[in-house]
């Protein structure tokens, strides 16, 4: 299970070196985003998670907000 | 695995820097001004107007220790008796707006509510500053 964190840890783990991964579609990704933050819409989710990221480093998920 | 629960709509409301195509748009934070005097519940009147006489400003914002707003006064309450606490004479719970906001979206707001000026506030309700129609356009 992922663990919840907040603002504060987000730029913490930032710092650290955290992958940081926006599952909004990907228009919703070219309007905004957190600083570094790579575009892993839900849907594309199983196809290119794989390809994306990196299986040794730390990732950070978001979505627009707690819904 | 992280969750950020808060999601983008928090980081956004914290006026942190954004990526994107909208990330150089203005925005409620970019052009709210943060010296805008405070003032608190307690306080007289008289204290809340002299401040914002002596910065120049025809305002001032009612906050809390942690800076949460509480309330506004604008220039009608400014002119209310001297030694009334301002905590009676407050406009409570103003309309506010998180740094994000396009100033586009205020101009019409302010524009349709005939507001004078406006707080902008963290999500969780702590003073960035204040927003004078000049400043987004609103004639």
């Amino acid at each position: 299970m992922p663990k919840e964190i907040d603002r504060t840890d987000v730029r913490r783990l930032m710092r650290e070196g955290v992958r940081v991964v926006e599952v909004l579609p990907r228009d919703e990704f070219e309007a905004d985003h957190l600083p570094g933050a790579i575009s892993l819409p839900l849907r594309n989710l199983e196809t290119e998670a794989k390809e994306k990221l990196d299986p040794l480093r730390p990732v950070l998920v978001y979505c627009w907000d707690t819904a | 695995m992280y969750d950020y629960v808060g999601g983008k709509l928090d980081w956004l409301a914290a006026g942190l820097p954004t990526e994107g195509t909208n990330a150089t748009r203005a925005r409620a934070g970019d052009v709210a001004r943060r010296d805008v005097p405070t003032c608190r519940l307690e306080e007289p009147i008289r204290a809340a107007r002299e401040r914002a006489t002596a910065a120049g400003w025809d305002a001032c914002v009612v906050v809390n220790d942690e800076r949460v707003v509480l309330g506004l006064l604008r220039t009608d309450e400014l002119r209310k008796g001297d030694e009334e606490r301002v905590e009676r004479v407050m406009r409570p719970g103003p309309s506010t707006f998180r740094p994000h906001v396009s100033i586009d979206d205020i101009n019409k707001f302010m524009l349709t509510h005939d507001l004078p000026n406006c707080p902008i506030t963290t999500s969780d309700g702590r003073l960035v500053g204040l927003i004078r129609r000049e400043d987004v356009g609103a004639r």
